[in-house]
């Protein structure tokens, strides 16, 4: 059966005064997946993920996300894309509840669509009990999840989520982790993971791509991956293939 | 569309819970009710036993009980609440990364800028029609006068241009807050602007028009002259000018030009004193369109620069 590609960018390329940031990207994530995003910090990932949603200007070369051009028709493809941006920030004076209303409002919805949405998206999340408590009192874990909820209320088809695992402690990035593979499989939404933690990655996506220095030195899926390497043996780790194109670069 | 309604919705209810406006709101109540009811015990006293003037209602703005005239006040210190409102717009968003969230949602980048502008024209609006209400009504209790038709007008236009002036500071200081990310460093700017224009510009406009012109005395009258067009020309490049002038004619329909005594021709000064009567309010809309229009003029200039600036600025560095 063909796969529906749900992303696409050919010779995507970014540059920064004559820098490449993202250099001749060109990958494609299909429908229902969960893609993980790869690569060492400043290698592009972050700058990748705002030219999907038409929030920076490609260079050159071209992007599709569901078959719309971000950078054409930017309201459309973030319409459709729910973003966690790396270290986000929330409106301190809010409570959960009012920050959902106000993204649920931003998208255009009617409040009776959007109180229901509120209301599954935090359950979901498991804040309800949480959600008339203000942001500023939020711990990390709680804002990072509050985030998610964020996405949820704007039922997109895909999702990007940057680093969403960062600064969590263990048992908190389990369940951070659990919810996304979740949320790909019920509501059945293609999720872009970036993120520099292998281990999490490993357990959850269906393919990966690795990124350095702009580049994309590889993707596939974890077995494909793993029969690159040099010697045959059993159960490569993410974490091994990782290193090894790290340590060419 | 609904972008802007919801960032516009948003911002006005964060502006009204937040204590920078509660404490801008009350200062200014205090010092205007203050400046009023001075002037209305001013006003009743020099009345006493004079034939009713025309239009005392508006005395109640153009004079000075305690040193400054309400009209005075709101040129003064008016900027610091367009300034106060505006400083941080963009820059805590910045700061606290609330702002690339608020960008992946589907609205359009000016949404932003426009909604948060409109809120804080909004907030200024609500702020000046309100303070005016109140020593309106104070005014009408202490001088016991009730203005007439052509009051009321003068009062409404008078209202129309503070919020335009207003309005303008409030658009610097969004300016400053999108060049700057740091909050201290665009409170900071937007003060010195603050200052250079109100006390600066009217200092080096008359220092400038003296240098231009060594040889005005006694002796050379149209040297004289020259010096004092140099001098308003010059000064009219402050908004607080701009804005002094157009209200002090529009409150007043005793004033009949903006310039000085010196700037007026003899011709002008004879039919001055043929026809001393008070200008219809036509009359003086006349004579100050030209300010009116610059202020405006300088607000949308001000803001166009920041839509730019902002709708230019790189995601990354947000």
């Amino acid at each position: 059966m063909e796969q529906k590609p749900i992303i696409e960018t050919v010779e995507l390329t970014k540059k920064y005064n004559g820098q490449a940031a993202v250099d001749n990207l060109s990958f494609t994530v299909h429908e229902g997946e969960i893609f993980g995003f790869l690569g060492p910090n400043g290698a592009g990932k972050t700058t990748t993920l705002l030219m999907l949603m038409g929030l920076t200007e490609p260079s050159s070369g071209k992007a599709r996300v569901l078959g719309v051009d971000p950078s054409r028709e930017p309201i459309r493809v973030k319409g459709m894309i729910g973003y966690l941006p790396e270290n986000m920030g929330f409106y301190r004076d809010l409570n959960a509840w009012q920050t959902l209303r106000y993204i649920a409002e931003l998208n255009g919805l009617l409040p009776g669509v959007a109180d229901e949405r509120i209301e599954s998206a935090l359950r979901m999340v498991g804040l309800i009990k949480e959600a008339e408590k203000k942001v500023g009192a939020y711990s990390r874990g709680m804002r990072q999840r509050l985030g998610i909820a964020e996405v949820l209320v704007k039922e997109p088809r895909v999702a990007f989520l940057d680093e969403p695992t960062l600064g969590l402690d263990p048992d908190t990035t389990n369940r951070m982790i659990g919810l996304i593979e979740r949320l790909c499989k019920e509501k059945n939404m293609t999720v872009l993971l970036s993120s520099h933690f292998l281990h999490q990655v490993q357990k959850i996506c269906h393919r990966v791509g690795i990124m350095i220095s702009g580049q994309m030195v590889a993707q596939g899926h974890m077995k494909e991956l793993a029969e690159e390497m040099p010697e045959t043996k059993d159960g490569y780790s993410l974490e091994e293939i990782y290193m090894k194109y790290f340590r060419e670069e | 569309m609904h972008g802007i309604i919801t960032i516009f919705k948003k911002e006005l209810s964060d502006h009204f819970s937040s204590y920078r406006f509660l404490l801008l709101f009350a200062l200014i109540a205090m010092v205007s009710m203050v400046t009023v009811y001075m002037a209305g015990l001013t006003i009743t006293k020099e009345l006493e036993g004079v034939a009713k003037p025309k239009f005392v209602f508006l005395m109640l703005f153009t004079s000075s009980g305690v040193g400054f005239s309400l009209t005075q006040f709101v040129a003064f210190f008016g900027p610091l609440i367009g300034l106060i409102l505006g400083f941080d717009t963009i820059n805590r968003e910045k700061n606290e990364g609330t702002l690339s969230k608020l960008l992946s949602q589907p609205i359009y980048r000016d949404a932003v800028i426009n909604g948060k502008f409109l809120a804080g024209a909004a907030v200024i609006a609500i702020i000046t029609v309100s303070i005016v209400l109140l020593i309106s009504g104070l005014g009408l209790i202490m001088v016991g006068v009730i203005p007439g038709i052509e009051e009321v007008w003068r009062i409404f236009i008078y209202l129309i241009i503070s919020i335009v002036y207003i309005s303008f500071w409030l658009g610097a200081a969004i300016l400053f807050s999108i060049l700057f990310r740091s909050v201290a460093t665009s409170a900071l700017a937007a003060l010195a602007v603050w200052i250079f224009f109100s006390f600066f510009v009217p200092l080096g406009a008359n220092a400038v028009a003296n240098a231009l012109t060594p040889d005005a005395g006694e002796s050379d009258p149209d040297a004289v002259i020259k010096r004092a067009q140099i001098g308003k020309a010059l000064s009219l490049t402050s908004p607080m000018e701009l804005y002094t002038d157009s209200t002090a004619t529009i409150i007043d329909p005793m004033r009949r030009t903006t310039r000085s005594f010196i700037q007026v021709g003899m011709m002008e000064q004879l039919s001055m004193a043929r026809f001393s009567g008070p200008l219809s309010l036509g009359q003086s809309v006349l004579v100050v369109l030209p300010y009116i229009i610059s202020l405006i003029a300088v607000t949308a200039i001000c803001f166009a620069i920041s839509y730019i600036v902002f709708m230019r600025q790189e995601i990354r560095s947000l």
